[in-house]
C-alpha cells in the first residue's frame, strides 16, 4: 500500500511539470504583455514612467527574453523561494493574493463534495433498490434537470429569487463585518452560515451525476451471485444490502472523486463570479482579462495541482477500499 | 409408514414458481414433486433452463423477483430431539425471520461459480464467520476458530493465514472448498449444491465431489445435487429426479432410473451419454429438436414436440398426471396410464 | 393440473410475436437499433425536441420576427407582451392576433422607468407577415416572417426586450443557430481528433498507445474551466466574429476529443481480435481499407451515441464561456452571450426575462441527453 502511494506520488511530479509548462504557454499566448500595455497607457495619459523600476521588473522576470528563459525563471522562483511572481495589477507578490482564495476554493469544493455524497448516496441506493418506483422516477427526472442546468444559471435564479422575494442578496462568503476581519472562530462560523448556498448550487449537477452512477452500479451488483449467497446464509435484507452490494458498488463511486473534484474546482470558478465569492474564480477571470500573467498563471497552476491531488486522493481511497487493487 | 416418515427430511409438493415479466410469464417450475430423505443424496438432472436452479432457490425462498412461488408446499421436517415439527417453507415470508432462521443454519446452499458467488471485497474468513455469528451464540474469537477448523476440514492448507485471503487470491478449487466450508459451518441437515463442479477442471471436480461425500458421511446431512452430468449422478445419487421444462418427469432410486428408465426423455438422456466401448464412428444419440423457448411452452406434455413415442392428438393436449410405479418411483407420461398403455 | 391451452389469458404475449421473430432474423444492425430505440419513450421525445431545435436553427431568419440587433432605446427592458386573439370591440368580437402597446411611467424617487401595458393601443399581428428583408442562409432574398406586427414600426416583444430594447425572442432564435451549431462543429472537430488518435492508439497499441494514453490522462487532469478561461482570454480581441467562433470550437474540442478517443480506442482494441478483421487481413486488404470498411462501420452506432452525449457538454461549455465574456462576443448572438446580459442581480431583478435563454439551454441539453441515452442503450443493450 505504501509502495503504491509512493509510486503514485512520484508519477505526480512529471504531470505537474507538464502542467506548469502548459500553463505558462497559455498565459504567454495573448500578444503583448502587461508591462508594455502599462507603459503605453501611462504614456498616453502623460504619466511619469519609472524607468529604473521597470527595468528591474523586466530583468527579474526575464521579460523580453525567449519564452523558455522566462519559464525557467518563473519555475525556479517557485521551487527555490516559493515565489510565484509579481501581480502587476495589484502590485503585490502573487503569494499574498492566492493562498487565502485557494484555501477558500478548497474548502468550498470539499464541502460541496461531501454534500453531494451525503445526498447522492442514499438516493442512489433508494433508486436502485426501488427501481421503477415513483420515487425512482422523480429522482431520475430531477437528476436529469440538475445535469442539464448550468450552475451559474442556477445561481442567477436563486439570487433573483432571494433578491425579489426576500429582498436580500446572497452573494459572498462572509457577512460585511467579517470580510476584512482576521480569522477567528466567529469568522469561521460566519463562513459556515454562508457556505451552504454556493455548496448547494455547485453540488446539484454533481449530485445528479452521482445518483445516476450509484444507481447504475448498484443495479449491476444487486443480482450478482454473491448477493444470493449472502441471502442463502440467512442475512437480513437491509444488512445484506449494505454489507455486500452497496460496499462493492462503492468502489466505482469513490473513483468518481477523481473527476468530481476537478469538476467542482472548475465549476466554482464560474459560480464564484456570479455570486462574487472571495475564491479564485473572480480574481482569475480579472487577471486573465487584464493580462496579469503571473497571477493568472499561478492560479491555473495551483488549481491544476489541486486537481491532481484530488485524483491522487481518490486513487488512494480506491486502493484502500478495493483489495483487488491493493494486492496488485 | 411411520418409519418412512421419520426418514423424510424435505417434501416438495406441486411446486410452481413463475417469473412475471413484461414479455409474458415464464413458468420456470410448473408442478414439481419430490422428497429428500435424511442423510441421502438426491440428484436433479435435466437440460439447461429446465428449472433446476429455480427449484433449488424456491426451497430457500431466494428466487429473484419478478419470480415467486405461486403454488405448492415445501415441507421441512425439523427434528427437535425425538419430535419432528413440519414447517411449510413455501408459505413463509421470503424476507421474514422464520425463513432466515432456516437459511444457512438448517438448509444451506453452494453455487456453480465459486468466483462470483463470494464477495470480492471481503475476506473468506469474514464471510464464513458471518454465517456462524448469524446462527450461533458464540463470540467473534470462537467463530474465528470454528471457521479455521472448518477450512482445515475442507482441505485448505494453512487455514490460519488463508482465512484472511480474498477470494481472488484463491484458485477455483480452493474457492469452492471455501464455499463448502461456509455452507457447512453451521452443520445443516440439507446441503443444496447447484452444479458445484461445473466451473472446475476434471480433477478438481472429482476432489470436490469426494470431499462432499466424505463430509456427508461425517456430518450426516442430506445433499440435493443439481447437475448436468449423468456420470456424477451415477457416482453420488441415492435418488434421482429428472426434470424437463419445469416438470419433474420421472423420479426414483438411482439404480432403477439407470437400468429401467421409463420416461422417453430419461431414456433419450441416458442414450446420450458416451459408453465405454462405443466405436468411434457411432454417433452419440442426441435428443432431436431444441428446448422450446420459455414463453411458448407446448400444450399438453412439454416433451411431446421432441418425443419419438408421442401419440398425436393426445400428448399435445393432455398434461400427463403423476403416475406412481411403486417403490417410490413415479413418472409423468401418458404411456403409463391404463388408457394409453397400449400405445407403448 | 390439466391445462389444455398453451397460454393462460393472463400472459401478455402479443400475437405478432411470431412475425417479429422472423423479421429479427433478417433485420440489419440499424433496424435492430431502431427497434430498441423506439422502446424508450423519453429518448423519442428527446429526439423530436432535438429535431425541432435544429429545424429552428435552420430557419432562423424566417422564424425571428425582427433583426436580432435592431435596437430601440424607447423600449429598454420592455416586459414581454401577451399575444391576444380575441378582440372585443364595440362592433363585436373579432378573432385576430394582436398585442397591446406600452405606457411608460417614470418613478421620480427611484429614477426608474417602468412599463405598463397600454390597453388603448392595439397593434395587429399577422402570421407570414412581410417585415424586415433578409437573406435566408445568406442566399435567398426574402421578407416573409413567421409572425410579426403588421406595422413594422410597432413594438412587439413577446419575450421582452433587453438593455438596448432588442427583441429577446428574435435574439433567442438567432442564438439557437450559434449555440446548437457550435456544439456540432465542436463535436465534429473532437470526433476527427478522437477517431484519429483513438484509432491509432487502439489499432497499433504498444508505445504509441501508451504515449497517446498519457496525453489523454494529462489533458484530463487539467481543470477544464481555468484552462478554457486561459485560452479564451488568449483569443485576440480584434479577431472578427467568425474567427472567434472557430477559435472557441477549437478550444472546446481540445478537451472533448479525449472522451471520444477513449471510446474509439476501446472498440478498436476489442475489434482487433475479432475474426472478421483477421479474415480481411488474410484476404490482403490494406490496413486503411480494413479500418474504414470493416472496423468503423461496426462501431458507428457507438460513436453516434457518444457524439449525441457530448454535444450537450459543448453547449454548456460555450454558454459558460460566453457568459463570462471569454467566449463569443457581440454582435454574435448565442445563448451564452444573451445570458451575459443577466450577469448582475439588478438587471435580472428589473428584467427577469433575460433568464429565458437559460431555459432554452436546459431544454436543448435535456433533449440531447435523453436522445443520447436512448441511442446508447439501443446501440449496445449489454453495456
Ligand atoms: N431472474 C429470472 N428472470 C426471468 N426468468 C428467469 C430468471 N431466472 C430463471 N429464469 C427462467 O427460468 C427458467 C429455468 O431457469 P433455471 O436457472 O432454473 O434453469 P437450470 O435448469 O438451472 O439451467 P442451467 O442448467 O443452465 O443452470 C429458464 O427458462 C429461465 O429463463
Ligand atoms: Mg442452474
Amino acid at each position: 500500500m505504501l509502495q503504491y502511494i509512493a509510486r503514485r506520488l512520484l508519477l505526480m511530479i512529471p504531470t505537474i511539470i507538464a502542467i506548469s509548462i502548459v500553463t505558462f504557454i497559455i498565459i504567454q499566448l495573448p500578444p503583448g504583455d502587461y508591462l508594455t500595455s502599462l507603459v503605453a497607457s501611462m504614456a498616453e495619459t502623460g504619466e511619469e514612467v519609472d524607468q529604473s523600476a521597470l527595468e528591474t521588473l523586466k530583468a527579474r522576470y526575464g521579460l523580453g527574453q525567449p519564452i523558455y528563459v522566462q519559464y525557467f525563471k518563473w519555475a525556479w522562483g517557485i521551487i527555490s523561494r516559493g515565489d510565484f511572481g509579481q501581480s502587476f495589477e495589484w502590485n503585490k507578490p502573487v503569494t499574498d493574493l492566492i493562498w487565502e482564495r485557494l484555501a477558500l476554493t478548497f474548502v468550498l469544493s470539499l464541502s460541496t463534495l461531501l454534500f453531494t455524497w451525503i445526498v447522492a448516496f442514499p438516493i442512489g441506493i433508494y433508486s436502485a433498490v426501488k427501481q421503477y418506483s415513483l420515487g425512482d422516477y422523480v429522482f431520475t427526472f430531477l437528476g436529469f434537470i440538475g445535469l442539464a442546468t448550468p450552475n451559474f444559471l442556477l445561481a442567477l435564479v436563486l439570487m433573483y429569487i432571494s433578491f425579489k422575494y426576500f429582498n436580500q442578496s446572497v452573494g459572498g462568503l462572509f457577512s460585511p463585518q467579517f470580510v476584512e476581519a482576521p480569522w477567528s472562530w466567529a469568522k469561521v462560523a460566519d463562513l459556515m452560515k454562508h457556505l451552504w448556498i454556493p455548496m448547494v448550487i455547485l453540488g446539484t449537477s454533481g449530485t445528479a451525476g452521482l445518483i445516476r452512477i450509484m444507481r447504475a452500479n448498484l443495479l449491476d451488483e444487486l443480482h450478482k451471485p454473491y448477493v444470493v449467497t449472502a441471502r442463502a446464509k440467512g442475512l437480513p435484507e437491509r444488512r445484506l444490502l449494505l454489507k455486500y452490494p452497496v460496499r462493492v458498488a462503492l468502489n466505482p463511486f469513490v473513483s468518481t472523486v477523481g473527476w468530481t473534484l476537478p469538476g467542482l474546482v472548475s465549476g466554482s470558478a464560474i459560480v464564484s463570479v456570479v455570486l462574487s465569492l472571495p475564491t479564485t474564480g473572480p480574481l482569475l477571470l480579472r487577471a486573465l482579462m487584464s493580462q496579469d500573467m503571473y497571477l493568472a498563471g499561478s492560479f491555473i497552476l495551483m488549481l491544476s495541482v489541486l486537481t491532481v491531488i484530488g485524483t491522487l486522493i481518490s486513487d488512494i481511497l480506491l486502493a484502500w477500499l478495493d483489495p483487488r487493487i491493493r494486492y496488485q | 409408514m411411520a418409519n418412512q416418515d421419520q426418514d423424510i427430511l424435505l417434501e416438495v409438493k406441486g411446486l410452481k414458481t413463475y417469473f412475471f415479466l413484461d414479455e409474458g410469464t415464464v413458468k420456470a417450475v410448473d408442478g414439481v414433486d419430490f422428497e429428500i430423505r435424511r442423510q441421502q443424496t438426491l440428484c436433479i438432472v435435466g437440460e439447461s433452463g429446465c428449472g433446476k436452479s429455480v427449484t433449488a432457490r424456491s426451497i430457500l425462498q431466494i428466487v429473484d423477483p419478478p419470480g415467486r412461488i405461486v403454488e405448492g408446499e415445501i415441507l421441512y421436517h425439523r427434528r427437535n430431539g425425538n419430535t419432528t415439527e413440519v414447517l411449510n417453507l413455501a408459505a413463509m415470508d421470503p424476507r421474514g425471520q422464520e425463513i432466515r432462521a432456516v437459511r444457512g443454519k438448517e438448509i444451506s446452499m453452494i453455487f456453480q461459480e465459486p468466483m462470483t458467488s463470494l464477495s470480492p471485497v471481503h475476506t473468506i474468513g469474514n464471510q464464513i464467520m458471518e454465517a456462524i455469528l448469524l446462527h450461533m451464540p458464540v463470540s467473534k474469537n470462537e467463530a474465528r476458530d470454528t471457521a479455521i477448523d472448518m477450512l482445515r476440514r475442507v482441505g485448505i492448507p494453512k487455514p490460519e493465514s488463508r482465512i484472511n485471503d480474498y477470494p481472488f487470491q484463491l484458485s477455483g478449487g480452493m474457492r469452492q472448498r471455501a464455499m463448502i466450508a461456509m455452507a457447512l459451518v453451521c452443520r445443516p441437515s440439507l446441503l443444496i449444491a447447484d452444479e458445484p463442479t461445473t466451473a472446475l477442471d476434471v480433477t478438481t471436480q472429482a476432489q470436490i465431489l469426494d470431499l462432499m461425500l466424505e463430509l456427508q458421511e461425517e456430518m450426516g446431512m442430506a445433499i440435493m445435487l443439481i447437475t448436468h452430468d449423468l456420470g456424477v449422478v451415477a457416482e453420488m445419487a441415492d435418488d434421482v429426479v429428472v426434470m424437463y421444462l419445469g416438470h419433474a418427469v420421472e423420479r426414483g432410486d438411482v439404480d432403477s432410473i439407470f437400468h429401467d428408465p421409463k420416461h422417453p426423455y430419461t431414456r433419450a438422456l441416458l442414450r446420450s451419454i458416451p459408453k465405454v466401448g462405443l466405436k468411434a464412428r457411432e454417433r452419440l444419440d442426441s435428443i432431436r429438436g431444441m428446448v422450446p423457448d420459455p414463453y411458448h411452452r407446448p400444450a399438453g406434455c412439454p416433451f411431446h414436440t421432441r418425443c419419438d413415442e408421442a401419440i398425436p392428438g393426445v400428448c399435445d393436449r393432455i398434461v400427463p398426471p403423476r403416475i406412481p410405479l411403486g417403490d417410490g418411483r413415479e413418472v409423468r407420461c401418458l404411456l403409463y396410464t391404463e388408457e394409453y398403455a397400449g400405445e407403448r | 393440473m390439466t391445462e389444455a391451452r398453451p397460454l393462460t389469458p393472463g400472459i401478455a404475449v402479443e400475437e405478432p410475436a411470431q412475425e417479429t421473430e422472423i423479421n429479427l432474423y433478417i433485420a440489419s444492425q440499424w433496424q435492430l437499433m431502431w427497434w430498441r430505440f423506439r422502446r424508450h419513450k423519453l429518448a423519442l421525445i428527446g429526439g423530436t425536441v432535438t429535431l425541432i431545435i435544429y429545424l429552428i436553427a435552420l430557419f432562423v431568419e424566417f422564424l425571428a420576427p425582427t433583426d436580432p440587433n435592431a435596437y430601440s432605446v424607447r423600449y429598454t427592458y420592455a416586459p414581454p407582451q401577451r399575444l391576444h386573439f380575441i378582440d372585443r370591440t364595440d362592433k363585436g368580437i373579432r378573432i385576430h392576433p394582436y398585442v397591446y402597446g406600452y405606457k411608460v411611467k417614470v418613478d421620480k424617487v427611484a429614477l426608474r422607468r417602468t412599463f405598463v401595458i397600454d390597453k388603448t393601443k392595439k397593434y395587429p399581428v399577422r402570421f407570414f407577415v412581410k417585415g424586415t428583408p433578409y437573406k435566408l442562409w445568406g442566399l435567398i432574398e426574402m421578407k416573409t416572417h413567421l409572425i410579426g406586427p403588421v406595422d413594422p414600426e410597432a413594438p412587439m416583444y413577446l419575450l421582452g426586450a433587453d438593455r438596448m430594447g432588442r427583441d429577446m425572442l428574435s435574439r433567442m432564435i438567432y442564438g439557437t443557430r450559434v449555440s446548437m451549431s457550435i456544439g456540432l462543429v465542436g463535436v465534429a472537430l473532437s470526433l476527427i481528433l478522437g477517431i484519429l488518435l483513438g484509432g491509432i492508439s487502439g489499432y497499433y497499441g504498444g508505445s504509441i498507445d501508451t504515449l497517446i494514453q498519457r496525453i489523454i490522462e494529462f489533458l484530463r487532469s487539467i481543470p477544464t474551466i481555468p484552462l478554457w478561461l486561459g485560452l479564451g482570454a488568449a483569443l485576440p480581441p480584434n479577431w472578427p466574429p467568425l474567427r472567434v467562433y472557430f477559435g472557441i470550437t477549437v478550444i472546446l474540442s481540445l478537451i472533448g476529443w479525449t472522451g471520444l478517443a477513449r471510446v474509439v480506442r476501446g472498440r478498436f482494441l476489442s475489434l482487433r481480435e475479432e475474426d472478421f478483421v483477421l479474415a480481411a487481413r488474410l484476404d490482403g486488404s490494406s490496413e486503411l481499407r480494413i479500418i474504414l470498411r470493416h472496423m468503423v462501420p461496426s462501431f458507428l452506432s457507438h460513436i453516434i451515441a457518444s457524439i449525441t452525449l457530448s454535444i450537450p457538454s459543448m453547449i454548456l461549455s460555450e454558454t459558460a464561456l460566453s457568459f463570462l465574456g471569454l467566449g463569443l462576443r457581440p454582435p454574435v448572438v448565442s445563448w451564452g452571450v444573451l445570458l451575459q446580459e443577466a450577469q448582475n442581480v439588478r438587471s435580472v431583478a428589473t428584467a427577469p426575462w433575460l433568464l429565458i435563454p437559460g431555459i432554452a439551454v436546459v431544454v436543448a441539453v435535456l433533449a440531447l441527453n435523453f436522445l443520447g441515452d436512448g441511442l446508447r442503450d439501443a446501440a449496445d443493450p449489454y453495456a
